[in-house]
């Protein structure tokens, strides 16, 4: 009788977990880790380091952004040529992505203010397909990878500025499928 | 809703309608005014004084808009606000008026008494109420020192439309004095935005040209942007971030229905109509590249136009059909070329400094508008379809995006503000007049719609 109730409590857990990790591809990557640490009056107390760096799940977002240093790589003006930085930064992630082949990834292609609606777009489509072509070199096959550009739709920071600008002209690499985290 | 407006060759117009349509037939003809005109192409720097006093009324009746008094004086609001818009008349204030325009006044106007306020033209009718519900309004021009009528027409209409019908005299009245066609009875559908940059909210808005009966046709929950009319006003293709996959749509803004046009396995976008409603020329990605192609508006017998490596976009056609015009960095930077509908004779237009985007051919087929950056700016401009003529209107920080009055004579497009924000404004074919167009939010892409029907 105490043995029936515990299988079916595992059972009821089992099919929880499952569930979760399905919802989990629909759902957006998880925000960086400061964000978080933003938000949490205790971040500001210095926290002993190692037991953080010891609960990141193997084939998680965090994982991914703490081996490849970076989910972004950045663009000249009017430019999808990936700089030394950039080819850096894509070969980590391109490493960490061979370990876990079941993880996808959509590349997303931005443009700063400097470009007309449609230009813009099309102008994304290129640097994200920049970063495809990369990848693929990098042994990411076609088959993991979707693009979407949102032109100058979706800046990361606000403003005008030449700084502005340089932050805006991105390729951001979003994982869909990871573990989480 | 588009329907229910009758001009001089409507249906069941009541008797006194029915009459003085038949005069207006006799006396308006295409013919321009000889004595008062009003020269559009100079650059008008002293707009042409007009009395427009409130429309009056027969017999004052209830009606689901408000009395024919008030219709009356609200006709003429509209109509002065349209006038006056267009920068090219001076309406004089009503507060100068000695005069209380009766129901006689309409059709034997004192003339005397409208020239001692200055006025060198009159507009003047009024509203009345028929027995199945919809209104008449009267609409009478006049030559105050000739005291010829230039305009005498009737505009029936269901009630709630009392504006279209307005509008419709306001075109009537700038018709006949400049030699043009009118602009005010049309629409703009265009991407109202609010919210920080970073996470702008976009929705497909609609309203009048001059701002009233705003409606807001997507709740703002994908990303949208480009709407672009139809020939036949209804439908109205744009992109959409629906299921994170950027894609043109269709809205038909009668039925609030949507639907995917076509299925690429890549971005589809930049969408424009044929003249003719039957085709759109548009924009596909594919592995970066980025080119123009054409289908019908069903989605389907999808041609591709060009096959340049680089960004091709931003397709718009001739009002004849026959030519596209389009953008292409193909040669280095962003510029304007055109070619043949089948994709044959393509050429590169602009050949200033700078760089050149989003070209859009004037629905008289004369220019296109463009929008030209350079020295940290865009601005908007127009050339002559060979390239020659480039003139540049305005002159802002950024400037994009130009859109056709029906009649060719006014560009509106949207001004972006340093920092965020942006917001819709027109100018003048002559770079004069440029005027902020009041929206509820902030705003871009607009899409001006041919005259209404």
């Amino acid at each position: 009788m105490k043995m029936r109730l515990t299988s079916v409590a595992a059972i009821g857990l089992l099919v929880g977990v499952s569930a979760c990790s399905k919802n989990n591809d629909d759902l957006p990557p998880p925000p960086p880790p400061q964000e978080t640490a933003a938000t949490t009056p205790v971040a500001a107390t210095p926290t002993p380091t190692d037991t953080v760096t010891n609960t990141v799940v193997p084939g998680s977002m965090e994982e991914f952004m703490q081996q490849a240093g970076t989910d972004t790589v950045y663009f000249a003006y009017d430019s999808s040529s990936l700089d030394g930085e950039a080819r850096d930064t894509l070969t980590k992630q391109a490493s960490w992505l061979t370990k876990y082949p079941n993880v996808r990834i959509t590349i997303e292609g931005h443009a700063d203010e400097r470009g007309t609606r449609e230009y813009n777009l099309a102008l994304g489509e290129r640097r994200a397909n920049a970063i495809v072509t990369f990848m693929q070199q990098n042994g990411i096959g076609a088959s993991r990878v979707t693009t979407i550009s949102y032109g100058k739709e979706r800046p990361a920071v606000e403003g005008s500025s030449e700084s502005a600008y340089a932050q805006n002209r991105r390729g951001v690499t979003t994982l869909s499928g990871a573990a989480a985290s | 809703m588009m329907n229910g407006l009758t001009g001089a060759t409507g249906r069941a117009v009541k008797p006194l309608a029915a009459l003085f349509v038949l005069v207006a037939a006799l006396i308006t003809g295409p013919a321009a005014a000889q004595n008062l005109s009003v020269d559009i192409n100079q650059g008008v720097s002293r707009p042409l004084p007009i009395a427009i006093p409130d429309f009056t009324t027969q017999q004052n009746v209830e009606t689901p808009a408000g009395t024919t008094s008030s219709l009356g004086k609200r006709v003429a609001e509209v109509i002065t606000n349209d006038l006056k818009s267009s920068g090219l008349f001076r309406p004089i204030d009503t507060l100068a008026f000695t005069t209380n325009v009766a129901y006689p006044d309409v059709l034997s106007p004192q003339f005397a008494s409208w020239r001692t306020v200055a006025a060198q033209a009159l507009v003047t009718g009024f509203a009345e109420a028929q027995s199945d519900g919809s209104v008449t309004i009267g609409c009478y021009l006049y030559d105050v020192f000739s005291e010829e009528v230039l305009v005498r027409e009737g505009f029936n209409t269901p009630v709630r439309n009392w504006r279209r019908a307005a509008h419709k005299c306001a075109d009537a009245v700038y018709s006949r004095l400049t030699g043009e066609a009118g602009y005010f009875d049309s629409r703009i559908v265009y991407i109202s935005e609010t919210g920080r940059a970073t996470n702008r909210i976009k929705r497909l808005a609609i309203m009048d040209q001059d701002g009233a009966n705003h409606r807001f046709l997507t709740n703002g929950q994908n990303l949208v942007l480009t709407p672009r009319f139809a020939p036949n006003q209804q439908t109205v293709a744009y992109l959409s971030y629906a299921q994170n996959r950027p894609r043109i749509y269709m809205y038909d803004v009668n039925t609030g229905q949507q639907r995917l046009v076509g299925n690429f396995p890549n971005m589809s976008f930049a969408p424009r109509f044929s003249p003719d409603g039957r085709t759109l020329a548009f924009s596909q990605s594919r592995g970066g590249n980025t080119d123009v192609y054409v289908m019908d508006v069903n989605g389907g017998n999808v041609r591709r136009l060009t096959n340049a490596p680089g960004i091709d976009t931003a397709p718009s056609f001739s009002p004849d059909g026959r030519r596209i015009a389009f953008e292409s960095d193909r040669g280095g930077s962003q510029q304007i070329y055109v070619m043949n509908a089948d994709g044959s004779g393509q050429r590169r237009i602009s050949f200033g400094d700078g760089r050149y985007g989003t070209p859009v051919w004037s629905p008289r087929g004369d220019l296109i508008a463009m929008t030209k950056i350079g020295g940290g700016k865009f601005r908007i401009g127009v050339m002559r379809p060979d390239g020659s003529g480039e003139r540049l209107l305005t002159d802002s920080w950024q400037d994009e995006g130009p859109t056709w009055s029906p009649n060719g004579r006014v560009i509106m497009f949207f001004r972006s503000r340093r920092g965020g924000g942006a917001d819709l404004h027109s100018i003048d074919l002559t770079g004069i007049n440029e005027r902020r167009i009041p929206t509820p939010l902030e705003g871009s892409d607009p899409a001006w719609s041919p005259l209404l029907q």
